[in-house]
């Protein structure tokens, strides 16, 4: 049985209490808002990106343990990444939350392996990245995670 | 009631554990358990009657047609309709309502005819309508709730007017537990000569229904909140009603005679029902009104009353949590929120703890817009819960607390 300390590690929790990088960016370039309408969570992704190169990444919005630790570690990870970068570690991310070899380095990031043990849980923990790509994409409609 | 253990042990389910402990499950808003009445008596169907109803001469078929149509018997005494052909199964209580907002509302109403709703209601009882207003030019008007998720004294009575065609409202509220008094506005719906549709699917399984009584135009429930199988559930509509309104699908069974020329239908309420239906699962039905109703239906609701009466006091008892829905009268459904813990998260720690409770919108998002809120958490009593499983939820939700906000 998985404990569920491996999910609520002490990092996620205080990613929680003290999100990183909450809050507005007045010279964000990039937008997105994204939705999970199982759980009702929102949240907006806003960022500067200069020549490829993700200068600055905040958000804003209210979810639940998991996917507002994991939008606060998301924006700590992505500052000085390319784009490329940024796509690369989505990707990693994604293998890790649903239990699959990753290939890269995720560094802080792997304070959320534990989802993977919550298969209900995973798409709390992908909202952020999913905003992500719309932003990144410059999407106008929302992102939804169904 | 009879002993809560002997019921209990009528619960195959109720016995298995979850992630090694017990299942407390307090989940009855969104489905119910069976009890082994409604397996036995769906496994007996496979076993002994398995046909298609209605069109074949040999055996099995008359025998399968006989045990369908004796479910419709029991839902019409269930709910005491006044005619049998006034039952018509559906997939459940979403298509109930998807049935009459199609065929009713299509052939009734035109651009600025208003449908009332209330605040509170599932969406099943909100999209419908819109869909109808969208094809029609119609209006949907919403009754407001007040702080504690009752309507709004008086709100409904200054929206009803000239235009009103159609009222349709929840008999309990999913979302808060919140008891409409439904037989008020049928009267006052009447007397502005619109109809009213009663969403019953939260109501069946606590109060005794009577349609003959509450006079209602149409009600609608699903037979798996009432211990019964799912993909079966039913609308009660009016003879005259019914009898005036287009099929809503066409298909087998819902023709009297096909030609290319012109399709006659068939009567009711087999105009309602085309292709083949749920053929065991009208059969589920029937046993688990039958359950239920050897149960009790008085005994059953002061049961559940006195879980809600405790859970309400522990709640109030815990700091930090807040009830979300505080009607006097209300049904067998908690829902809370507690400072500094996402819904979400109550979810999965209770879950650990073998405590299933439903977590999110309820798919009542004016609800949760109304208070605010993304979510709420919600436990809801059925029969078989007993007061440690009520104990039991709030050691879980200590639980919660101790590794969020210690
Ligand atoms: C008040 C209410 N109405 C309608 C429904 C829809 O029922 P079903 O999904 O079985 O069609 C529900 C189910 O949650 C409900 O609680």
């Amino acid at each position: 049985m998985s404990d569920l300390r491996d999910l609520y590690q002490e990092v996620i929790f205080d990613h929680n209490r003290h999100p990183r990088n909450f809050g507005p960016l007045p010279e964000a370039n990039r937008h997105a808002d994204g939705f999970n309408p199982l759980c009702g969570d929102r949240l907006t992704l806003h960022l500067r990106v200069e020549g490829g190169v993700i200068r600055e990444a905040r958000f804003e919005g209210a979810g639940c343990a998991i996917s507002t630790a994991s939008a606060s570690l998301m924006t700590e990870a992505l500052k000085g990444k390319t784009e490329a970068e940024a796509a690369t570690l989505f990707e990693g991310f994604h293998h890790m939350v649903k239990g699959e070899p990753v290939s890269v380095d995720l560094g802080k990031l792997s304070v959320l392996a534990g989802v993977s043990e919550f298969p209900a849980r995973v798409k709390c923990a992908t909202l952020a990245w999913h905003t992500l790509n719309a932003a990144l994409k410059n999407e106008p409609e929302p992102v939804s995670t169904e | 009631m009879d002993d809560v253990q002997s019921l209990r042990r009528q619960f195959p389910i109720l016995s298995r554990q979850v992630h090694g402990r017990p299942l407390v499950y307090l989940d009855n808003a969104a489905t119910t358990q069976k009890p082994l009445a409604v397996i036995e008596a769906e496994r007996h169907y496979y076993e002994f009657q398995n046909a298609n109803i209605h069109r074949g001469v040999h055996a099995l078929s008359q025998e399968a047609t006989d045990a369908f149509e004796a479910a419709r018997d029991t839902v019409r005494a269930f709910l005491n309709a006044p005619r049998r052909e006034e039952i018509v199964f559906t997939r459940g209580a979403t298509e109930a309502i998807n049935l009459v907002a199609h065929s009713w509302g299509r052939s009734n109403l035109a651009a600025g005819d208003e449908i009332l709703v209330s605040e509170m209601e599932h969406h099943a009882n909100i999209v419908p309508w819109q869909l109808l207003c969208e094809a029609t030019g119609a209006v949907l008007k919403v009754i407001p709730i007040d702080e504690r998720g009752a309507l709004v004294p008086g709100a409904f009575e200054s929206l009803l007017g000239p235009r009103t065609r159609l009222v349709g409202i929840t008999q309990v509220s999913n979302a808060l537990g919140t008891v409409n008094p439904v037989a008020d506005i049928v009267r006052k719906a009447h007397q502005a000569g619109a109809l009213v549709l009663v969403d019953g699917a939260q109501a069946v399984a606590h109060l005794s229904v009577d349609v003959s009584a509450l006079d209602c135009d149409f009600f609608v429930f699903s037979g798996h909140k009432l211990y019964g199988p799912t993909g079966i559930g039913v609308l009660y509509g009016k003879r005259d009603l019914l009898e005036k309104m287009p099929p809503y699908q066409g298909g087998g069974d819902m023709i009297a005679q096909v030609t290319f020329k012109k399709t006659t239908y068939n009567e009711l309420p087999y105009k309602f029902e085309a292709g083949t239906p749920h053929i065991a699962g009208a059969v589920g039905l029937g046993a688990a009104i039958d359950f239920v109703r050897s149960v009790g239906l008085e005994a059953i609701a002061a049961h559940e009353d006195a879980l809600l009466a405790q859970a309400t006091r522990l709640a109030g008892e815990f700091q930090g949590l807040q009830v979300i829905g505080t009607a006097p009268g209300k049904a067998s459904i908690l829902s809370f929120v507690m400072k500094g813990v996402h819904p979400h998260d109550i979810g999965t720690i209770l879950d650990r703890e073998g405590v299933a409770i439903r977590t999110g919108h309820h798919c009542a998002m004016p609800v949760m817009d109304h208070y605010h809120l993304p979510a709420t958490a919600r436990a809801s009593f059925a029969l078989y819960n007993t007061p440690d499983e009520v104990d039991a939820l709030f050691r879980a939700l200590r639980r919660v607390e101790e590794l969020f906000l210690k």
